[in-house]
C-alpha cells in the first residue's frame, strides 16, 4: 500500500518530500520526469493511429484543394488572403466585415467540445488535439530510430558514443523536417500553395512566409518533440476547465479498484483468492504518453487516450482473467458494478441537452446567416465638416460619402433615389448633376465610394435636421436593394 | 584583504571575510545575469560611441545624421510616388479629373496639402469664415473653374511679391471721404435690396444712384459681381464678410481688400495641381 500512497502525488514531488523531511523545506517545484512511453497494440491504439493519419492528411493536403471562382479570383479552396482581406472556404467568401462568422465558428467549436467532453471525456485531448497528434507522430519517429521504452532509457543513460550521436542527430533531424513541413503547410492556408512551393524551391519566398514557416517549425519541434506532455499538464488550460463538464455519467478511463485491489505480483498457478486482479505489472504506466498511473483514478494529466486499456487487456488475456480492469466507463456504472449491478450509459442528461441545444441554435443561426447572406452592403457617411453649405440661390447642400460593397464577382448596376425631402436633388461627383435618380455602377468584388451632394430648398426642411432616406435598388430582375436612413442638416 | 571567510549558520551563505568593528557581512553578490547585462550595456555604449556622432567633432563611422535620415526617407517616399506624380506633372487639369485613379491620387494628396497649408484660413473642411471664402459653395470671387482655382493658388490674391497676383482695390468710401455717412447708409440699403432684405425702401431708392456711380463699375448694375476684379456678387444669398447692414456699411466705409499668399514659390507644381483638383472636387467646382 505504501506504493499506492506514494502515487497520489507526482513521483518527483514525492521524492523531494522524501529527501527533505522538514516540511518547511518542501519544494513545490517538480523536476520533469522523462516519459518513455512503451509501444502498445490494441483497438484504442489502432483508432488513435487512424485519427493521426486522417487529421495529418487533412492538414497537409487541404491547401492543395482547388476551387474555381472564375478569373481574377484565387482558385484555392481554403485560403485566408490577408493582403486582399478575404477568406475563402470552398463556395463561401468572407469579407472582414463578416468576422462574426468566425465568432460563430469559435462558439460552435467551444460548445461542441463541451458536449463531446461531457459525453465521452477527453477524447479531444486523447485523439484530435494537434498537440496529441504531432506528439504521437514524433514518438513514432523516435521509436523507429531509438527503439522502444527500454532501449531508449538505456540509450539516454549510455555515454555519448558515435552511434548515440548518430541516432540522436537522425531523430532531431527528422523531427525538424516534419516541423518544417508543418510550418510550411500552415503558411499554405494563407497564400497560394503551389506558388509558395515554387517560390521556396527557387529560393524566392517572401520574408513573411519564411518567418512564419520558421516560427511554426520552431513551435512544432518544441511542443511536439521536446515539451510533449508538459504542454498538457502545465501549459494548457483545458485540463483545468474540463472538470466542469465531467459528471458521474461521463465516459472516462477508469480502473476497477474493487476488482484489482489488493494488487500484487502473481506467480503462475497461484490462487486468485483473497487478492485483486491487478498484478502490478506497470504496463498501464509504461504505455501512458503523460506518464501517469491510471490506478490512482481520474487525474488532471490523463488525456483519455485509452492506451492503458490496450496494455492492461493484453495482460488480462494472457492471465486468463476478464478484460476491462482498466476500461472506458462512467463513474456511476463503476459504482453499480462494484455492487454487482450495472448502470446504463445516459446520453440524455440536462448537461448534454443544454450543450446540444446551444449547438443547434448557433448552427441554425450560422446556416441562416450564410443562407440569407447578401452580396450587397451599403454604408452612408454624412459630412460633418461642415454640416451643410448654403448656396448662392439660397438652397442648402449636404455632402455624403456613399459606399457600395459589391461582394459578387460580377459588374452590377444600381439606381439611387432619395425619399423624405420632396424637392431634393442630388449630384454625384464625376457623374450626373441635380437629378432625382442616378445609375451607380459597382465593379466586381469592390467597394465603390461615391461622393453624393444633396441639394434642397429651405422651404420643406423641418428645422435643422430633416430625415432623409437613400434607396438603392439593383438594376436587374430579382436584384438586391438597400435602404439607408440619414438626416439632412440645415440652418434651422 | 579577506581574512577569514566563514559560513553563516542561519542562511548557509559565506561571509565576505572582512570584519569591521565586529560586524561581518554576508557575501551575496549581484546575480550573474545582472552582471552580464551590465557588461553588455557597457560594450553596447562603447560600440555606440564609435558608430554614431557622439562627441563634438566626431561624425561616427556610420556618418549618421537625423537630417540626412529624414531627407533619405522623404526621397524614398517621393520615389515611391513618382509613377503618379510624374503623370500629374504633365497631365492637364481636365485630364486629371477624367482619369478616376489619377483623380483619387490627386484628391488624396490635395487633402493632405490643404490641411497643411490652407486650413488655417479656409478651415479643415474648406468652409472658411467671415473674410475667408467658403470653398464648398458655388460663389467664387475669382472663378471656380480648375484653371481659375489653380491660378489663384499659384499667384495668390493681392500678394505684392507676385507679378501675376489677383489684384483689385475697393476704395475706402468712408475713410477717404468719398461718400458721406448718409450716402453710405443709402448705398447699403440699396445693396440689401438686391436680395430683398432692405428695411428702408426710401433710403434704398436714394442709394440706387450712389451705387450706379460708385459701385456698379465693378459689382455690376444689378449687383451681379465681376470676377475680373474679384468683385463679389451682391444679389445672392452668400456674403463674404457678412450680410447684415452694419457689416455692409463697414465694408463700404473702410473697404476690405483681403490677402491670400501666392503658393507658387512655396509649393511645387504637382502639389498646386493636387490642391486645385481637391478644391474643385469639394462641391462648388465649375
Amino acid at each position: 500500500m505504501a506504493q499506492g500512497n506514494m502515487n497520489t502525488v507526482p513521483p518527483s514531488l514525492a521524492d523531494k518530500a522524501g529527501e527533505n523531511a522538514d516540511p518547511a523545506k518542501l519544494q513545490l517545484y517538480a523536476d520533469r520526469v522523462r516519459v518513455y512511453a512503451a509501444r502498445v497494440t490494441g483497438p484504442f491504439r489502432r483508432f488513435k493511429w487512424a485519427t493521426v493519419v486522417v487529421l495529418l492528411g487533412i492538414y497537409y493536403l487541404a491547401p492543395w484543394l482547388r476551387w474555381d471562382r472564375g478569373p481574377g479570383a484565387p482558385d484555392q479552396a481554403l485560403l485566408i488572403d490577408m493582403p486582399s482581406r478575404r477568406a475563402y472556404f470552398f463556395w463561401i467568401e468572407i469579407w472582414p466585415q463578416e468576422i462574426y462568422y468566425l465568432t460563430g465558428l469559435l462558439i460552435l467549436g467551444a460548445v461542441g467540445l463541451f458536449l463531446v467532453t461531457s459525453l465521452f471525456g477527453r477524447v479531444w485531448c486523447g485523439y484530435t488535439c494537434p498537440q496529441t497528434v504531432w506528439t504521437d507522430l514524433f514518438m513514432w519517429v523516435e521509436r523507429r530510430i531509438e527503439g522502444d521504452r527500454n532501449a531508449r532509457m538505456r540509450l539516454d543513460k549510455a555515454p555519448w558514443t558515435a552511434a548515440k550521436i548518430a541516432r540522436k542527430t537522425a531523430k532531431h533531424g527528422i523531427w525538424i523536417a516534419i516541423a518544417a513541413l508543418t510550418g510550411g503547410a500552415w503558411v499554405m492556408y494563407f497564400t497560394d500553395a503551389p506558388t509558395l512551393v515554387a517560390d521556396i524551391a527557387r529560393l524566392q519566398a517572401s520574408g513573411a512566409a519564411l518567418f512564419f514557416i520558421g516560427l511554426f517549425t520552431a513551435t512544432t519541434y518544441l511542443l511536439g518533440g521536446i515539451a510533449r506532455e508538459q504542454v498538457c499538464t502545465y501549459m494548457c488550460p483545458w485540463p483545468r476547465i474540463q472538470a466542469a463538464m465531467f459528471d458521474e455519467d461521463t465516459l472516462i478511463v477508469t480502473y476497477e479498484a474493487w476488482r484489482g485491489e489488493p494488487r500484487g505480483k502473481h506467480k503462475q498457478g497461484e490462487s486468485w483468492e483473497g487478492r485483486g486482479h491487478c498484478v502490478d505489472c506497470l504496463q498501464c504506466v509504461n504505455v501512458c504518453p503523460t506518464g501517469i498511473d491510471i490506478r490512482d483514478g481520474n487525474q488532471l494529466e490523463c488525456i483519455g487516450c485509452g492506451l492503458c486499456i490496450d496494455a492492461c487487456n493484453r495482460i488480462m488475456s494472457r492471465l486468463g482473467l476478464p478484460r476491462g480492469l482498466v476500461r472506458m466507463d462512467t463513474v456511476s456504472n463503476q459504482f453499480a458494478r462494484e455492487r454487482g449491478g450495472g448502470a446504463p450509459f445516459r446520453i440524455f442528461r440536462p448537461r448534454t441537452m443544454i450543450y446540444a441545444a446551444i449547438l443547434a441554435a448557433v448552427s441554425a443561426l450560422m446556416v441562416f446567416g450564410l443562407g440569407t447572406r447578401s452580396t450587397l452592403d451599403v454604408s452612408l457617411l454624412r459630412d460633418r465638416n461642415p454640416l451643410f453649405v448654403s448656396l448662392s440661390d439660397g438652397t442648402i447642400r449636404n455632402g455624403y460619402t456613399f459606399k457600395i460593397v459589391n461582394r459578387a464577382r460580377a459588374d452590377r448596376e444600381f439606381v439611387l433615389t432619395l425619399e423624405g425631402i420632396p424637392d431634393a436633388t442630388f449630384s454625384v461627383r464625376g457623374g450626373p448633376s441635380d437629378v432625382q435618380r442616378a445609375v451607380l455602377g459597382a465593379r466586381p468584388d469592390q467597394v465603390e465610394a461615391y461622393r453624393v451632394f444633396v441639394r434642397a430648398p429651405r422651404g420643406p426642411l423641418a428645422g435643422d435636421s430633416t430625415p432623409l432616406r437613400f434607396v438603392l435598388e439593383e438594376n436587374a430582375a430579382d436584384g438586391e436593394s438597400s435602404v439607408q436612413d440619414t438626416v439632412f442638416r440645415g440652418p434651422g | 584583504m579577506p581574512t577569514k571567510v566563514e559560513t553563516d549558520s542561519v542562511t548557509g551563505t559565506e561571509t565576505t571575510g572582512h570584519e569591521w568593528d565586529g560586524i561581518k557581512e554576508l557575501n551575496s553578490p549581484l546575480p550573474r545575469w545582472w552582471i552580464i547585462v551590465l557588461w553588455i550595456t557597457i560594450i553596447w555604449a562603447g560600440v555606440y560611441y564609435v558608430l554614431y556622432p557622439t562627441l563634438p567633432g566626431w561624425d561616427g563611422l556610420w556618418q549618421y545624421t537625423a537630417r540626412k535620415d529624414l531627407s533619405e526617407r522623404l526621397d524614398a517616399v517621393r520615389a515611391g510616388r513618382a509613377a503618379w506624380t510624374d503623370k500629374l506633372a504633365v497631365a492637364p487639369l481636365e485630364e486629371i479629373e477624367a482619369d478616376p485613379d489619377l483623380l483619387e491620387f490627386a484628391i488624396a494628396g490635395g487633402r493632405a496639402a490643404f490641411a497643411d497649408n490652407c486650413a488655417p484660413c479656409h478651415g479643415t473642411g474648406g468652409a472658411g469664415g467671415p473674410g475667408y471664402p467658403n470653398l464648398l459653395d458655388d460663389a467664387w470671387l475669382w472663378g471656380g473653374t480648375l484653371d481659375a482655382i489653380s491660378a489663384t493658388i499659384e499667384h495668390g490674391v493681392r500678394w505684392p511679391q507676385d507679378d501675376d497676383t489677383r489684384i483689385s482695390a475697393m476704395p475706402r468710401f468712408g475713410v477717404d471721404e468719398l461718400l458721406t455717412s448718409a450716402q453710405i447708409n443709402d448705398a447699403a440699403e440699396y445693396v440689401l435690396s438686391f436680395s430683398g432684405s432692405a428695411t428702408d425702401q426710401a433710403a434704398a431708392g436714394r442709394g440706387r444712384e450712389i451705387f450706379a456711380e460708385n459701385c456698379a463699375a465693378c459689382h455690376g448694375e444689378s449687383g451681379g459681381g465681376n470676377r475680373e476684379f474679384g468683385a463679389p456678387r451682391l444679389n445672392d444669398a452668400i456674403w463674404f464678410y457678412g450680410g447684415d447692414k452694419a457689416t455692409i456699411v463697414q465694408t463700404i466705409a473702410k473697404s476690405r481688400n483681403g490677402v491670400m499668399p501666392a503658393w507658387g514659390g512655396r509649393l511645387d507644381a504637382v502639389t498646386i495641381k493636387q490642391l486645385a483638383v481637391y478644391v474643385h472636387s469639394l462641391g462648388g467646382g465649375e
